[in-house]
Protein backbone atom coordinates (compact mmCIF):
# COMPACT_ATOMS: atom_id res chain seq x y z
CA UNK A 1 0.00 0.00 0.00
CA UNK A 2 1.36 3.47 -0.50
CA UNK A 3 0.05 6.62 0.96
CA UNK A 4 -1.46 9.21 -1.42
CA UNK A 5 0.45 12.28 -0.06
CA UNK A 6 -1.85 15.46 0.04
CA UNK A 7 -0.94 18.63 -2.22
CA UNK A 8 -0.86 22.14 -0.97
CA UNK A 9 -3.58 22.28 -3.21
CA UNK A 10 -5.46 19.49 -1.89
CA UNK A 11 -5.83 21.34 1.92
CA UNK A 12 -6.90 24.54 -0.20
CA UNK A 13 -9.60 23.47 -1.34
CA UNK A 14 -10.66 21.92 1.65
CA UNK A 15 -9.60 25.30 3.07
CA UNK A 16 -13.29 26.34 0.73
CA UNK A 17 -15.43 24.99 3.00
CA UNK A 18 -14.25 27.00 6.00
CA UNK A 19 -14.51 29.78 3.93
CA UNK A 20 -17.90 29.09 2.75
CA UNK A 21 -18.95 28.51 6.36
CA UNK A 22 -17.59 32.00 7.19
CA UNK A 23 -19.61 33.33 4.70
CA UNK A 24 -22.58 31.81 5.92
CA UNK A 25 -22.72 32.71 9.47
CA UNK A 26 -22.04 36.16 8.11
CA UNK A 27 -24.92 36.23 6.14
CA UNK A 28 -26.86 34.45 9.13
CA UNK A 29 -25.75 36.95 11.71
CA UNK A 30 -23.98 34.41 13.76
CA UNK A 31 -21.32 36.71 14.76
CA UNK A 32 -18.53 33.60 14.02
CA UNK A 33 -16.93 34.58 11.44
CA UNK A 34 -13.72 36.29 12.37
CA UNK A 35 -13.27 33.60 15.05
CA UNK A 36 -13.54 30.84 12.30
CA UNK A 37 -11.07 32.24 10.51
CA UNK A 38 -8.75 32.63 13.26
CA UNK A 39 -9.55 28.99 14.44
CA UNK A 40 -8.63 27.44 10.94
CA UNK A 41 -5.52 29.52 11.01
CA UNK A 42 -4.50 28.82 13.75
CA UNK A 43 -4.94 24.87 13.30
CA UNK A 44 -2.89 25.46 10.26
CA UNK A 45 0.09 27.05 12.12
CA UNK A 46 -0.18 25.19 14.72
CA UNK A 47 -0.26 22.02 12.92
CA UNK A 48 2.57 22.45 11.04
CA UNK A 49 4.95 23.83 13.86
CA UNK A 50 4.16 20.73 15.58
CA UNK A 51 5.36 18.45 12.67
CA UNK A 52 7.99 20.66 11.82
CA UNK A 53 8.91 20.21 16.08
CA UNK A 54 8.56 16.69 15.66
CA UNK A 55 10.30 15.88 12.68
CA UNK A 56 13.04 17.04 14.66
CA UNK A 57 12.34 15.39 17.58
CA UNK A 58 12.53 11.60 15.73
CA UNK A 59 15.66 12.74 14.38
CA UNK A 60 17.18 13.57 18.29
CA UNK A 61 15.70 10.75 20.31
CA UNK A 62 16.92 11.99 23.66
CA UNK A 63 15.11 12.12 27.23
CA UNK A 64 15.47 15.79 27.84
CA UNK A 65 14.03 17.19 24.96
CA UNK A 66 11.13 14.99 25.25
CA UNK A 67 10.59 16.15 28.81
CA UNK A 68 10.89 19.66 27.42
CA UNK A 69 7.87 18.69 24.68
CA UNK A 70 6.01 17.34 27.20
CA UNK A 71 6.37 20.08 29.77
CA UNK A 72 5.35 22.06 27.33
CA UNK A 73 1.90 20.36 26.28
CA UNK A 74 1.17 19.94 29.98
CA UNK A 75 1.12 23.67 30.37
CA UNK A 76 -0.51 24.66 27.39
CA UNK A 77 -3.77 21.75 28.35
CA UNK A 78 -3.37 23.17 31.85
CA UNK A 79 -4.51 26.62 30.55
CA UNK A 80 -7.14 25.16 28.48
CA UNK A 81 -8.66 23.87 31.42
CA UNK A 82 -8.61 26.63 33.12
CA UNK A 83 -10.10 28.47 30.16
CA UNK A 84 -12.93 26.42 29.98
CA UNK A 85 -14.50 26.92 34.10
CA UNK A 86 -16.57 29.36 34.59
CA UNK A 87 -16.29 29.59 37.92
CA UNK A 88 -12.20 29.21 38.46
CA UNK A 89 -10.27 28.77 41.55
CA UNK A 90 -8.43 32.09 42.39
CA UNK A 91 -4.46 32.22 42.34
CA UNK A 92 -2.77 30.14 41.34
CA UNK A 93 -4.76 27.35 42.54
CA UNK A 94 -7.55 27.34 39.17
CA UNK A 95 -4.46 26.74 37.07
CA UNK A 96 -2.50 23.96 39.77
CA UNK A 97 -4.71 21.88 40.19
CA UNK A 98 -6.02 21.05 36.81
CA UNK A 99 -2.66 20.67 35.85
CA UNK A 100 -1.47 18.01 38.57
CA UNK A 101 -3.95 16.05 38.27
CA UNK A 102 -3.38 15.74 34.54
CA UNK A 103 0.32 15.60 35.49
CA UNK A 104 -0.21 12.76 37.83
CA UNK A 105 -2.89 10.51 35.47
CA UNK A 106 -1.47 11.10 31.69
CA UNK A 107 1.96 11.14 32.18
CA UNK A 108 1.88 7.77 34.77
CA UNK A 109 -0.44 6.11 32.28
CA UNK A 110 1.70 7.19 29.05
CA UNK A 111 4.80 5.74 30.65
CA UNK A 112 3.24 2.99 31.94
CA UNK A 113 1.79 2.05 28.62
CA UNK A 114 5.29 2.75 26.90
CA UNK A 115 7.26 0.92 28.90
CA UNK A 116 4.90 -2.31 29.97
CA UNK A 117 2.20 -2.63 27.32
CA UNK A 118 4.19 -1.38 23.73
CA UNK A 119 8.00 -1.80 25.40
CA UNK A 120 9.57 0.05 23.20
CA UNK A 121 12.99 1.14 23.33
CA UNK A 122 14.41 3.47 24.73
CA UNK A 123 10.95 4.17 26.24
CA UNK A 124 10.70 7.79 25.30
CA UNK A 125 10.94 7.04 21.88
CA UNK A 126 9.24 10.70 20.41
CA UNK A 127 7.31 8.43 17.68
CA UNK A 128 5.22 6.81 20.29
CA UNK A 129 5.71 9.11 23.42
CA UNK A 130 4.31 12.30 21.38
CA UNK A 131 0.96 11.30 20.11
CA UNK A 132 -0.11 9.05 23.42
CA UNK A 133 1.26 11.59 25.63
CA UNK A 134 -1.33 14.36 23.20
CA UNK A 135 -3.99 11.66 23.23
CA UNK A 136 -3.71 11.12 26.97
CA UNK A 137 -3.73 15.01 27.83
CA UNK A 138 -6.19 15.87 25.28
CA UNK A 139 -8.66 13.34 26.76
CA UNK A 140 -7.93 13.69 30.42
CA UNK A 141 -8.16 17.95 29.67
CA UNK A 142 -11.98 17.51 28.78
CA UNK A 143 -12.74 15.34 31.27
CA UNK A 144 -11.03 17.28 33.68
CA UNK A 145 -12.18 20.52 33.00
CA UNK A 146 -15.95 19.33 32.59
CA UNK A 147 -15.90 17.79 36.37
CA UNK A 148 -14.21 21.21 37.53
CA UNK A 149 -16.68 23.50 36.13
CA UNK A 150 -19.41 21.20 37.33
CA UNK A 151 -18.37 21.40 41.02
CA UNK A 152 -17.66 24.86 41.08
CA UNK A 153 -20.98 25.85 39.34
CA UNK A 154 -23.21 23.20 41.71
CA UNK A 155 -20.99 24.32 44.99
CA UNK A 156 -21.81 27.76 43.96
CA UNK A 157 -25.29 27.50 42.87
CA UNK A 158 -26.27 24.93 45.76
CA UNK A 159 -24.38 26.57 48.32
CA UNK A 160 -27.62 27.08 50.69
CA UNK A 161 -28.04 22.99 50.32
CA UNK A 162 -23.98 22.37 51.29
CA UNK A 163 -24.21 25.11 54.28
CA UNK A 164 -27.62 23.98 55.32
CA UNK A 165 -25.60 20.27 56.12
CA UNK A 166 -22.96 22.04 57.42
CA UNK A 167 -24.99 23.38 60.59
CA UNK A 168 -26.44 20.24 61.23
CA UNK A 169 -23.06 18.62 61.78
CA UNK A 170 -21.86 17.22 58.60
CA UNK A 171 -18.29 17.10 58.13
CA UNK A 172 -17.05 18.25 54.74
CA UNK A 173 -16.66 15.27 52.90
CA UNK A 174 -20.56 14.25 53.33
CA UNK A 175 -21.80 17.43 52.80
CA UNK A 176 -20.21 17.72 49.60
CA UNK A 177 -20.36 13.92 48.71
CA UNK A 178 -23.01 14.18 46.63
CA UNK A 179 -22.02 17.37 44.16
CA UNK A 180 -18.70 15.41 43.91
CA UNK A 181 -19.94 12.09 42.74
CA UNK A 182 -22.05 14.09 39.98
CA UNK A 183 -19.00 15.61 39.11
CA UNK A 184 -17.05 12.93 38.58
CA UNK A 185 -20.02 11.31 36.45
CA UNK A 186 -19.99 14.38 34.82
CA UNK A 187 -16.30 14.07 33.72
CA UNK A 188 -16.46 10.47 32.88
CA UNK A 189 -19.65 10.16 30.72
CA UNK A 190 -18.12 11.63 27.52
CA UNK A 191 -15.38 9.03 27.00
CA UNK A 192 -17.81 6.00 28.64
CA UNK A 193 -20.42 7.70 25.95
CA UNK A 194 -17.47 7.24 22.67
CA UNK A 195 -16.51 3.55 24.34
CA UNK A 196 -20.19 3.21 23.39
CA UNK A 197 -19.76 4.38 19.90
CA UNK A 198 -16.58 3.57 18.83
CA UNK A 199 -16.89 1.79 15.62
CA UNK A 200 -20.88 1.78 15.41
CA UNK A 201 -21.29 5.43 14.81
CA UNK A 202 -17.75 6.87 14.98
CA UNK A 203 -14.78 5.50 13.42
CA UNK A 204 -12.29 7.15 16.74
CA UNK A 205 -9.92 9.83 14.71
CA UNK A 206 -6.49 8.13 15.26
CA UNK A 207 -7.58 4.82 14.05
CA UNK A 208 -9.15 6.47 10.63
CA UNK A 209 -5.55 8.78 10.77
CA UNK A 210 -3.50 5.12 10.84
CA UNK A 211 -5.75 3.06 7.95
CA UNK A 212 -5.53 6.42 5.76
CA UNK A 213 -1.86 6.75 6.66
CA UNK A 214 -1.63 2.80 4.63
CA UNK A 215 -1.58 0.95 7.85
CA UNK A 216 -3.60 -2.40 8.19
CA UNK A 217 -7.22 -2.14 9.34
CA UNK A 218 -6.45 -4.80 12.39
CA UNK A 219 -3.55 -3.14 13.55
CA UNK A 220 -4.94 0.03 13.67
CA UNK A 221 -8.19 -1.50 15.67
CA UNK A 222 -5.70 -3.14 18.25
CA UNK A 223 -4.16 0.40 18.54
CA UNK A 224 -7.02 2.34 19.16
CA UNK A 225 -8.79 -0.27 21.12
CA UNK A 226 -5.27 -0.17 23.77
CA UNK A 227 -5.58 4.06 23.28
CA UNK A 228 -9.51 3.96 24.51
CA UNK A 229 -8.43 2.14 27.62
CA UNK A 230 -5.39 4.05 28.34
CA UNK A 231 -7.86 7.19 27.82
CA UNK A 232 -10.41 6.00 30.11
CA UNK A 233 -8.32 5.17 33.02
CA UNK A 234 -6.28 8.42 32.38
CA UNK A 235 -9.83 10.41 32.57
CA UNK A 236 -10.98 8.60 34.87
CA UNK A 237 -8.28 8.94 37.33
CA UNK A 238 -7.35 12.38 36.24
CA UNK A 239 -10.44 13.69 37.05
CA UNK A 240 -10.74 11.70 40.46
CA UNK A 241 -7.83 13.56 41.51
CA UNK A 242 -8.90 16.85 40.48
CA UNK A 243 -12.42 17.09 42.16
CA UNK A 244 -10.67 15.62 45.40
CA UNK A 245 -8.38 18.48 45.39
CA UNK A 246 -10.95 21.02 44.30
CA UNK A 247 -13.79 20.04 46.46
CA UNK A 248 -10.78 19.97 49.47
CA UNK A 249 -10.37 23.15 48.30
CA UNK A 250 -13.64 24.67 48.19
CA UNK A 251 -13.49 24.56 52.58
CA UNK A 252 -10.93 25.44 54.72
CA UNK A 253 -9.33 23.80 57.70
CA UNK A 254 -12.36 25.06 60.00
CA UNK A 255 -14.74 23.34 57.00
CA UNK A 256 -16.06 26.24 56.49
CA UNK A 257 -17.02 26.98 52.45
CA UNK A 258 -15.07 29.26 50.99
CA UNK A 259 -16.41 30.46 48.26
CA UNK A 260 -14.80 34.07 48.02
CA UNK A 261 -11.84 31.10 46.44
CA UNK A 262 -13.33 31.34 43.79
CA UNK A 263 -13.26 33.94 40.66
CA UNK A 264 -16.33 36.15 40.13
CA UNK B 1 -20.06 22.62 86.37
CA UNK B 2 -19.23 25.63 84.13
CA UNK B 3 -21.94 28.40 84.28
CA UNK B 4 -21.26 30.25 81.17
CA UNK B 5 -22.59 27.84 78.04
CA UNK B 6 -21.42 30.49 75.63
CA UNK B 7 -18.91 32.89 76.00
CA UNK B 8 -17.39 35.33 72.98
CA UNK B 9 -14.45 37.64 73.33
CA UNK B 10 -13.44 40.10 70.94
CA UNK B 11 -15.36 38.88 68.08
CA UNK B 12 -15.57 40.54 65.05
CA UNK B 13 -17.19 40.06 61.63
CA UNK B 14 -16.90 42.23 58.08
CA UNK B 15 -19.63 44.98 59.66
CA UNK B 16 -19.17 45.45 63.06
CA UNK B 17 -16.11 44.53 65.85
CA UNK B 18 -15.46 43.89 69.31
CA UNK B 19 -18.52 41.81 70.21
CA UNK B 20 -18.38 40.39 73.58
CA UNK B 21 -20.95 38.66 75.81
CA UNK B 22 -21.73 35.69 77.72
CA UNK B 23 -24.83 33.54 78.27
CA UNK B 24 -25.47 31.08 80.84
CA UNK B 25 -27.27 27.76 80.42
CA UNK B 26 -31.03 28.64 79.91
CA UNK B 27 -30.31 32.30 79.17
CA UNK B 28 -31.63 33.94 76.17
CA UNK B 29 -30.41 36.85 74.56
CA UNK B 30 -32.76 38.82 71.52
CA UNK B 31 -30.70 40.84 69.13
CA UNK B 32 -32.39 43.49 66.91
CA UNK B 33 -30.66 46.25 65.01
CA UNK B 34 -30.93 47.86 61.72
CA UNK B 35 -31.15 45.47 58.26
CA UNK B 36 -27.73 45.13 57.49
CA UNK B 37 -26.13 45.78 60.86
CA UNK B 38 -24.63 41.99 60.12
CA UNK B 39 -27.22 39.83 62.84
CA UNK B 40 -27.21 37.42 60.27
CA UNK B 41 -23.39 37.20 59.95
CA UNK B 42 -22.86 37.20 63.78
CA UNK B 43 -24.96 34.26 63.71
CA UNK B 44 -23.12 32.57 60.72
CA UNK B 45 -19.58 33.08 62.39
CA UNK B 46 -21.22 31.52 65.63
CA UNK B 47 -21.59 28.72 63.95
CA UNK B 48 -17.90 28.69 62.75
CA UNK B 49 -19.60 29.18 59.18
CA UNK B 50 -17.68 32.35 58.01
CA UNK B 51 -14.27 33.10 59.08
CA UNK B 52 -14.08 36.19 62.10
CA UNK B 53 -12.00 37.17 64.26
CA UNK B 54 -12.01 36.61 67.97
CA UNK B 55 -12.78 33.79 70.28
CA UNK B 56 -15.89 31.78 71.60
CA UNK B 57 -15.89 28.80 74.31
CA UNK B 58 -18.75 26.36 74.88
CA UNK B 59 -19.08 25.27 78.36
CA UNK B 60 -15.51 26.62 78.74
CA UNK B 61 -13.83 24.55 76.19
CA UNK B 62 -12.47 26.59 73.07
CA UNK B 63 -14.27 26.28 69.61
CA UNK B 64 -10.58 25.09 68.41
CA UNK B 65 -10.30 22.23 70.35
CA UNK B 66 -13.80 20.94 69.47
CA UNK B 67 -14.15 19.48 66.02
CA UNK B 68 -15.74 21.71 63.96
CA UNK B 69 -18.54 19.80 62.68
CA UNK B 70 -19.48 18.80 66.10
CA UNK B 71 -19.32 22.59 67.35
CA UNK B 72 -21.76 23.29 64.64
CA UNK B 73 -24.40 20.75 66.11
CA UNK B 74 -24.04 21.95 69.63
CA UNK B 75 -24.15 25.77 68.88
CA UNK B 76 -26.86 25.15 66.30
CA UNK B 77 -28.31 27.86 63.50
CA UNK B 78 -31.64 28.26 62.46
CA UNK B 79 -31.65 30.56 59.26
CA UNK B 80 -34.20 32.58 57.94
CA UNK B 81 -34.56 30.30 54.91
CA UNK B 82 -34.40 26.62 55.50
CA UNK B 83 -32.32 24.10 52.85
CA UNK B 84 -33.69 20.73 51.81
CA UNK B 85 -32.10 18.22 49.98
CA UNK B 86 -33.79 14.93 50.19
CA UNK B 87 -37.23 14.79 48.84
CA UNK B 88 -39.72 13.86 51.98
CA UNK B 89 -39.83 15.28 55.52
CA UNK B 90 -38.82 11.71 56.76
CA UNK B 91 -35.24 11.65 55.12
CA UNK B 92 -34.23 14.74 56.45
CA UNK B 93 -34.31 13.32 60.17
CA UNK B 94 -35.27 11.15 63.40
CA UNK B 95 -37.80 12.60 65.57
CA UNK B 96 -37.64 10.65 68.73
CA UNK B 97 -40.56 12.86 70.34
CA UNK B 98 -43.33 12.47 68.60
CA UNK B 99 -45.40 14.96 70.36
CA UNK B 100 -43.17 17.70 68.76
CA UNK B 101 -44.73 17.64 65.69
CA UNK B 102 -48.14 17.93 67.43
CA UNK B 103 -46.93 20.82 69.31
CA UNK B 104 -46.08 22.69 66.02
CA UNK B 105 -49.85 21.47 65.03
CA UNK B 106 -48.74 18.58 62.51
CA UNK B 107 -49.99 15.05 62.53
CA UNK B 108 -47.02 12.28 62.11
CA UNK B 109 -47.99 12.11 58.19
CA UNK B 110 -46.15 14.86 58.32
CA UNK B 111 -42.94 12.60 57.80
CA UNK B 112 -44.07 11.58 54.34
CA UNK B 113 -44.79 14.64 53.10
CA UNK B 114 -42.40 16.17 49.47
CA UNK B 115 -40.67 18.98 50.30
CA UNK B 116 -41.44 20.72 46.97
CA UNK B 117 -45.11 21.00 48.27
CA UNK B 118 -44.18 22.47 51.65
CA UNK B 119 -45.69 26.26 51.99
CA UNK B 120 -42.76 28.17 53.71
CA UNK B 121 -44.06 28.38 57.25
CA UNK B 122 -44.30 24.91 57.30
CA UNK B 123 -40.59 24.43 55.56
CA UNK B 124 -39.79 26.81 58.94
CA UNK B 125 -41.29 25.03 61.52
CA UNK B 126 -40.40 21.51 60.46
CA UNK B 127 -36.56 22.64 60.24
CA UNK B 128 -36.66 23.91 64.27
CA UNK B 129 -37.75 20.50 64.46
CA UNK B 130 -34.76 19.40 62.61
CA UNK B 131 -32.38 20.92 64.46
CA UNK B 132 -33.90 20.42 67.90
CA UNK B 133 -33.84 16.37 67.62
CA UNK B 134 -29.95 17.37 67.75
CA UNK B 135 -30.29 18.75 71.16
CA UNK B 136 -27.82 21.35 70.57
CA UNK B 137 -26.28 23.32 73.67
CA UNK B 138 -26.81 26.56 71.98
CA UNK B 139 -29.12 27.68 69.35
CA UNK B 140 -29.06 30.56 67.29
CA UNK B 141 -32.44 31.99 65.97
CA UNK B 142 -32.47 34.16 62.73
CA UNK B 143 -35.73 35.26 62.48
CA UNK B 144 -37.31 32.01 63.39
CA UNK B 145 -41.10 33.12 62.91
CA UNK B 146 -40.42 35.52 59.77
CA UNK B 147 -43.10 33.57 57.39
CA UNK B 148 -45.54 32.12 60.72
CA UNK B 149 -48.84 33.67 61.54
CA UNK B 150 -49.75 34.57 64.86
CA UNK B 151 -50.89 30.56 65.41
CA UNK B 152 -48.02 29.43 64.45
CA UNK B 153 -46.11 31.88 66.05
CA UNK B 154 -47.19 31.32 69.29
CA UNK B 155 -46.86 27.04 69.04
CA UNK B 156 -42.90 27.72 67.74
CA UNK B 157 -42.35 30.07 71.01
CA UNK B 158 -43.92 27.36 73.37
CA UNK B 159 -42.17 24.16 71.57
CA UNK B 160 -38.64 26.70 72.15
CA UNK B 161 -39.73 27.84 75.65
CA UNK B 162 -40.73 23.82 76.58
CA UNK B 163 -36.95 22.98 75.24
CA UNK B 164 -35.43 25.67 77.18
CA UNK B 165 -37.06 24.33 80.17
CA UNK B 166 -35.70 20.92 79.94
CA UNK B 167 -32.31 21.03 78.22
CA UNK B 168 -31.01 24.75 79.15
CA UNK B 169 -29.95 25.77 75.78
CA UNK B 170 -28.15 29.61 75.75
CA UNK B 171 -30.09 31.64 72.87
CA UNK B 172 -29.42 34.01 70.37
CA UNK B 173 -32.65 35.19 69.10
CA UNK B 174 -32.55 37.66 65.82
CA UNK B 175 -36.15 39.49 65.65
CA UNK B 176 -37.22 42.85 64.35
CA UNK B 177 -40.29 42.47 66.78
CA UNK B 178 -39.66 43.97 70.06
CA UNK B 179 -42.46 42.36 71.25
CA UNK B 180 -41.31 38.85 70.29
CA UNK B 181 -38.02 39.21 71.68
CA UNK B 182 -39.77 41.17 74.86
CA UNK B 183 -41.07 37.75 75.25
CA UNK B 184 -38.41 35.21 74.91
CA UNK B 185 -35.44 37.14 76.14
CA UNK B 186 -33.87 37.85 79.37
CA UNK B 187 -31.67 40.61 77.76
CA UNK B 188 -31.82 42.47 74.30
CA UNK B 189 -28.49 43.36 72.53
CA UNK B 190 -28.06 45.89 69.52
CA UNK B 191 -26.03 45.36 66.79
CA UNK B 192 -25.76 48.41 64.82
CA UNK B 193 -22.96 51.13 63.44
CA UNK B 194 -20.22 47.99 63.15
CA UNK B 195 -20.38 48.11 67.57
CA UNK B 196 -22.15 45.88 69.65
CA UNK B 197 -24.14 47.56 72.89
CA UNK B 198 -25.78 45.37 75.48
CA UNK B 199 -29.11 46.50 76.99
CA UNK B 200 -30.38 46.72 79.98
CA UNK B 201 -32.09 42.60 81.40
CA UNK B 202 -35.15 42.74 80.73
CA UNK B 203 -36.40 42.54 84.32
CA UNK B 204 -37.97 39.01 85.19
CA UNK B 205 -41.53 40.50 86.09
CA UNK B 206 -41.59 42.23 82.75
CA UNK B 207 -41.39 39.06 80.91
CA UNK B 208 -44.68 37.27 79.96
CA UNK B 209 -45.63 33.85 81.20
CA UNK B 210 -42.86 31.22 81.53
Amino acid sequence: MTIVALTPLDLAMASGLIAMLALLSWRMRLGLGPRLIIAAFRTTVQLLLIGLVLKALFTRVHLGWMAAIAAVMLLVAGREVMGRQKRKFSGWWGFGMGTLSMFISSFSITVLALTVIISVEPWYTPQYAVPLLGMMLGNTMNGISIGLDRLTTSAWDLRAKIEGRLMLGYTWTRAIAGIRRESIRSGLIPIINSMMAAGLVSLPGMMTGQILGGNPPMEAVKYQILIMFLIAGGTGMGTMAAIWMGSRRLFDERQRLRLDRLRK
Amino acid sequence: MSSTRLEVKNFGIRTASGIDFHLAPGQSMGLSGPSGAGKTLLLRALADLDPHQGEMWLDGVAADDIPVDQWRRQVALLPAESAWWHDTVGAHFRLQDESWLSDLGFGPEVMTWQINRLSSGERQRLSLLRLLVLHPKVLLLDEPTANLDTDSTALVEALLRQYRNDRQPAIVWVSHNPAQLHRNCDRTCLLQNGGFSTADPISVSERGAP
